[in-house]
């Protein structure tokens, strides 16, 4: 019996992201992409909630992983013979390597995870308030050098010509991955200590759980996944140095949020719900009939709705909208 | 010293001021801290809303002394709804929730004034005259600098008197210790918290008017990059004590007016990098900040 919940636990988000999937395929080629963001999105968020969910710790600095993750995979797909026109200050090892899309996604998560690994050595020993100022100071200290260090990437630029190759098929493998990882990982016994840590620290640290590595471990593997995101986001469309800024951070924590930050569902409906509602708006400003009537909304409509609703499931249920549980079977409702 | 590093004494004015408007800015949020427990991310719109409101003032070319009301008319009735319709139904959450959902609110209000005002920005000019330079012994410096030196002083002086010589500074000092004991000795937690948010919304009007006169252009985004700075700072010198957190605020805004004076373009364009750097380091060695004398947790039970 238990063994069939811990499967549905797993099964549910996985059904939700394939059915994303299956769905996309339905529509219109221009609405394809909406379903595509989002569910690189789901990939991002997972990233996140792999560390702030089960650690309880908050980190505004995981888009600096998913910069890198996109840094390296972009620069190693854009061809060789386009570099010189986006990137004229590439180091030369960088000008001359090319690597085809996959590999490309695993230095990614690879970069991602390297970086997670020393800038954790460090920040991992802070905690409260001190630990959320200094995983913002990575956030800038990230976006500052990538945009002004042009011997790693393009810089100012945008990274063009970069193959587009997450369609819907490489998205959804690439959520279905992380939600994999990060099922595995709160399964597994690093998972359950840095839970009892998040629950009561004191306590976990008296029957000989060490805060400081589980909290490095997890702030790995959401490392590895946020370089992996990072990824699949720079063969999506062409990103900047902007787009993987405060906007994209706070796009993301407000998923996990709204979701419910403590279970691995809550990432994954938060994620989906919150990007089905900012495409519907991204159209909506577009100008869009809707049962009849013509709703056209000013530009910038979607960060003051995605503002509003974040502020009002703070307040009204701060567990977010699943309460941090994970997908509740209908007749045996765990405790 | 000071031909070592290349600096000349305009920067070193510049450097004062950027940090006197720092230290208000830390104050502010100091205030609302230590009795709500509260970070306020969204403390730069309010400041970039009292902008918003001199540059409108200018707009309609209203008198300099108009324009310096309607911005505190403004950023002082924002902090007051955003206590009542934010803080207040968050105030038994974890600070880690209330740094998210202030996170959220300074969102929400920068998207708002996007959808309002749109990226383009205007133009606060009423007070220009302000940044043009005095020369004293023969060192041209920008009458602001002084200015804002002068007027954070004097804030910071009223404050102290306000905190150490009246009633309501003492009860907010009394409810920063201990908000629960304070409560059962007879003090209005309503009263207290929103003479802090007050205050402190006052401190956020005057440092919009400074910051204004040094940039006029008023955009979406105004503020919002010092709010970060502070942010730091402020954790660098010590959340819980107003003293240290002011030093804190005043410490990296010279640090930051003074190497981004003293260096070339070339380097000085990772000046972010150079300070956050710097905070994180500190923050290794002393996790509860470093103007602080005794060792106590930050999160308290």
């Amino acid at each position: 019996m238990r063994r069939r919940v811990v499967l549905v636990q797993l099964a549910a988000p996985c059904a939700l992201v394939v059915a994303v999937a299956l769905l996309g395929t339905l529509v219109s080629r221009s609405s394809e992409g909406y379903f595509v963001d989002s569910l690189v999105k789901v990939s991002i968020v997972v990233a996140l909630y792999v560390f702030i969910g089960n650690s309880g710790v908050l980190s505004f600095g995981h888009v600096s992983f998913v910069a890198l993750g996109a840094w390296t995979a972009g620069v190693l797909s854009v061809p060789t013979a386009e570099k010189p026109a986006i990137m004229p200050n590439l180091a030369h090892f960088l000008r001359s390597t090319t690597v085809g899309n996959v590999p490309s996604l695993l230095l990614a998560a690879l970069a991602g995870g390297v970086v997670a690994l020393v800038v954790g050595l460090a920040l991992m020993r802070l905690s409260g308030l001190a630990a959320g100022i200094a995983t913002f100071g990575v956030l800038e200290i990230t976006h500052n050098m990538l945009r002004y260090y042009e011997k790693i990437g393009p810089g100012l630029n945008t990274f063009s010509s970069v193959p587009e190759t997450t369609g819907l098929l490489q998205a959804s493998v690439g959520a279905l991955v992380a939600i994999g990882v990060a099922f595995a990982y709160q399964r597994s016994r690093f998972g359950r200590m840095l839970r009892a840590t998040r629950e009561d620290a004191p306590a976990a640290s008296a029957v000989g759980i060490s805060v400081y590595r589980q909290r490095l471990g997890a702030f790995v593997v959401s490392g590895v996944l946020a370089g992996l995101a990072g990824g699949l986001y720079v063969h999506l469309l062409p990103v900047n140095t902007e787009s993987l800024y405060l906007d994209l951070t706070f796009v993301t924590l407000a998923m996990l949020v709204v979701g419910g930050a403590s279970s691995l569902w809550g990432a994954v409906v938060g994620a989906l719900a919150v990007s089905a509602l900012d495409s519907f708006l991204a159209q909506a400003e577009n100008g869009v009939k809707v049962l009849g009537a013509t709703l056209d909304l000013p530009a910038g409509t979607r960060l003051v709705v995605v503002g509003v609703l974040m502020a009002l499931v703070l307040i009204l249920r701060p567990s977010g909208l699943t309460g941090g549980r994970e997908f509740p079977l209908p007749r045996r409702r765990r405790a | 010293m000071l031909g070592v590093l290349n600096v000349d004494w305009k920067t070193l004015a510049d450097a004062l001021a950027l940090g006197a408007v720092y230290a208000l800015m830390a104050v502010g949020i100091g205030l609302v801290f230590g009795v709500l427990r509260l970070v306020n991310f969204a403390y730069g719109q309010l400041v970039m809303a009292g902008a918003y409101a001199l540059a409108f003032a200018s707009q309609w070319n209203w008198p300099g002394w108009a324009g310096i009301l309607l911005c505190f008319a403004i950023v002082l009735t924002l902090s007051l709804v955003m206590d009542r319709l934010v803080f207040r139904p968050l105030r038994t959450q974890s600070p880690a929730v209330m740094l998210v959902a202030t996170f959220a609110v300074a969102f929400l209000l920068q998207s708002i004034a996007l959808l309002w005002f749109g990226p383009l920005g205007k133009i606060a000019s009423s007070l220009a005259p302000l940044n043009r330079p005095v020369t004293i012994s023969g060192v041209d410096i920008r009458k602001i600098a002084i200015v804002a030196v002068i007027v954070a002083a004097l804030c910071l002086l009223a404050l102290q008197l306000l905190l150490t010589r009246t009633t309501v500074g003492l009860q907010m000092r009394a409810a920063a210790m201990d908000f629960r004991t304070a409560r059962m000795l007879g003090v209005r937690a309503n009263r207290v918290i929103g003479g802090a948010v007050l205050i402190s919304g006052a401190l956020a009007a005057v440092v919009a008017i400074m910051l204004t006169v040094q940039t006029p252009l008023v955009t979406p985004d105004f503020a919002l990059r010092d709010t970060i700075v502070v942010l730091a700072g402020v954790v660098l010198g010590g959340l819980n004590r107003p003293v240290p957190a002011t030093l804190g605020g005043f410490a990296i805004g010279f640090a930051s007016g003074l190497l981004g004076g003293a260096l070339p373009t070339t380097q000085s364009q990772y000046l972010p990098s150079i300070l956050f750097a710097a905070v994180i380091l500190v923050l290794l060695v002393r996790p509860n900040g470093l103007f602080t004398r005794d060792r106590e947790s930050l999160e308290r039970v």
